[in-house]
């Protein structure tokens, strides 16, 4: 049985260190070993985008990571979207457009907007719904989610 | 996912040291967006499994306007789209990576796995074999849900469909894959490199089991317009139902040879020598288009469910060649 193998990285700006065996992924390394549940499972196989995490400037599915491949990388979750005691634009505007029911996907979500406006900060509808293309909502028909990223990047 | 013993080589000749020579045991990462699927779902269960992202020759892009343009490997689908000489000279690659609607996926898959990626049939995915068949050897596809299966090279054992997006474009433009084992590199055309398995033992690629992809070398166009059209469910996020990919060479709008290759209708990328020969010759118009489509499906054979299959074809040849002939390189 292949032992643990140590892995050291950067998430949300700290330098961590954990040990983990293979063939866990990195969702399962972040929520299980590190306690960062705010990234989702839900398909677990690259099709719903709810465990969408930064990894080196750009969005992944993390099941889809192993956690043995985020040696010496830098990684931004949801949980590190907020300023100190102050919640992102996004996450305001998803608050005040009431762009969630149940929340599973929010995180995905949230990560996914945050990385687009970071690169194109005036992004046009269609732009948007392709950019989150590989996100899965199934409660809210979208519609809440788009205008809560438009409005995020008005401000 | 089961256990599994981790390598991340950093040279190429580590990496094939490493691969054993049975299918399955070992398994080659790269991106992981269709490998770790696999094993998830039990369909690979390998003892070993080698990242190769970590091998620096693997990665980067060079393009000279005498040898054309190297792809390494390990490229991705967002770098290949971003790549101003891709758009300009490659239209038809640029295309068919722009088709893979998801941010995240293009940003970690590579082309080396976009060709090695294994089919999305949904027997062999849950289990049923390569092949999709019974225990008495029966296929499940032909009376089963055969919607996205194969409209053409379909007369069996194999009925999935190819599901890379980049294969028919790199075999329109000509291109030759390099390959790397313990004796060496070698090159095969990239029409050479799919092939339609008779057994669930073999692989729908003409790798050896300790040979890894390192390269793609697609030659200079020489003036040949080229275009991808993909007819998809949905704008976003699924593989496409048919796609054509096409290279002309014309004169004004005279074409005098064409390349016209279908994606996701057969076991294999599926070139079209009738429907190159019918176009060669003469003068694109839309009539010329929709008639070199039907010229490219003539051998189709529906299954059960998938005969909407054959208009899509058509139709994806037809706009891929009015694409190629409109858009510049
Ligand atoms: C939701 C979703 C939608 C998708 N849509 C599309 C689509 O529309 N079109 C499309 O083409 N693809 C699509 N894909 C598949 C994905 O784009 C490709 O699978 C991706 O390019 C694979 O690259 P990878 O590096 O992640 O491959 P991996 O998952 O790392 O590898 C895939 C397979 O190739 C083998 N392999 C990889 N690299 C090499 C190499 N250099 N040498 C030898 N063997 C190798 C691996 O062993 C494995 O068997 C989709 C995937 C998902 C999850
Ligand atoms: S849980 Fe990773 S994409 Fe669905
Ligand atoms: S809010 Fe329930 S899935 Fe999006």
């Amino acid at each position: 049985m292949p032992g643990k193998m140590r892995v050291e990285t950067t998430v949300n700006g700290e330098a961590v260190e954990f040990l983990c065996e293979p063939r866990q992924s990195l969702l399962e390394c972040l929520r299980d070993i590190l306690s960062l549940t705010g990234t989702k499972e839900g398909c677990n196989d690259g099709n719903c985008g709810a465990c969408t995490v930064i990894m080196d400037g750009r969005i992944v599915t993390s099941c889809l990571v192993l956690g043995v491949e985020a040696e010496g990388s830098q990684i931004t979750t949801i949980e590190g979207i907020a300023g100190a005691g102050r919640l992102h634009p996004i996450q305001q505007a998803f608050l005040e457009g009431a762009a969630l029911q149940c929340g599973i996907c929010t995180p995905g979500f949230i990560v996914a907007a945050k990385a687009l406006l970071d690169e194109n900060p005036n992004p046009s509808e269609h732009e948007i719904r392709l950019w989150l293309a590989n996100n899965l909502c199934r409660c809210t028909g979208y519609d809440k989610i788009v205008r809560a990223v438009q409005s995020a990047a008005a401000i | 996912m089961r256990a599994f013993e981790y390598a991340s080589p950093t040279t190429k000749e580590q990496a094939v040291a490493l691969l054993n020579n049975q299918w399955g045991e070992t398994e080659v990462l790269a991106g992981g967006m269709d490998l770790l699927s696999l094993m998830k779902d039990d369909v690979t269960r390998p003892g070993r499994v080698i990242n190769i992202k970590e091998i620096k020759e693997l990665h980067g892009l060079q393009y000279s306007p005498s040898t054309g343009l190297r792809i390494g490997a390990l490229v991705t689908l967002q770098e290949l789209l971003e790549n101003e000489t891709v758009r300009k000279e490659y239209p038809s690659l640029a295309q068919a990576a722009e088709g893979v609607t998801s941010p995240q996926i293009r940003d970690l898959g590579t082309v080396g796995g976009d060709l090695c990626q294994r089919p999305r049939c949904w027997y062999f995915r849950g289990g049923f074999g390569l092949l999709a068949q019974d225990s008495s050897g029966k296929s499940l596809v032909l009376e089963g849900e055969n919607k996205y299966h194969a409209i053409l090279g379909n007369s069996g054992p194999a009925y999935f469909v190819n599901p890379s997006s980049l294969a028919p474009a790199l075999i329109a433009l000509g291109a030759k894959i390099r390959l790397f084992g313990p004796k060496g590199a070698r090159d095969v055309a990239a029409g050479q490199f799919f092939v339609t398995p008779k057994t669930n033992q073999e692989r729908e690629y003409a790798l050896k089991t300790n040979e890894i992809v390192t390269e793609l070398l697609v030659p200079p166009t020489g003036g040949a317009r080229n275009a991808t059209y993909e007819v998809r469910q949905k704008e976003a996020l699924d593989w496409p139902l048919a796609a054509a990919a096409v290279s002309l060479k014309m004169s004004g709008k005279n074409v005098t040879s064409a390349r016209i290759v279908l994606g996701h209708v057969a076991p294999v990328p599926w070139p079209v020598p009738d429907a190159e020969k019918f176009l060669a010759g003469k003068t694109v118009s839309e009539q010329v288009a929709q008639d070199t489509g039907g010229a490219a499906v003539t051998g189709a054979k529906r299954l059960s469910q998938n005969g909407y299959k054959v208009q899509l074809a058509r139709v994806a040849v037809k706009r891929a060649i009015l694409r190629a002939a409109e858009g510049g390189a």
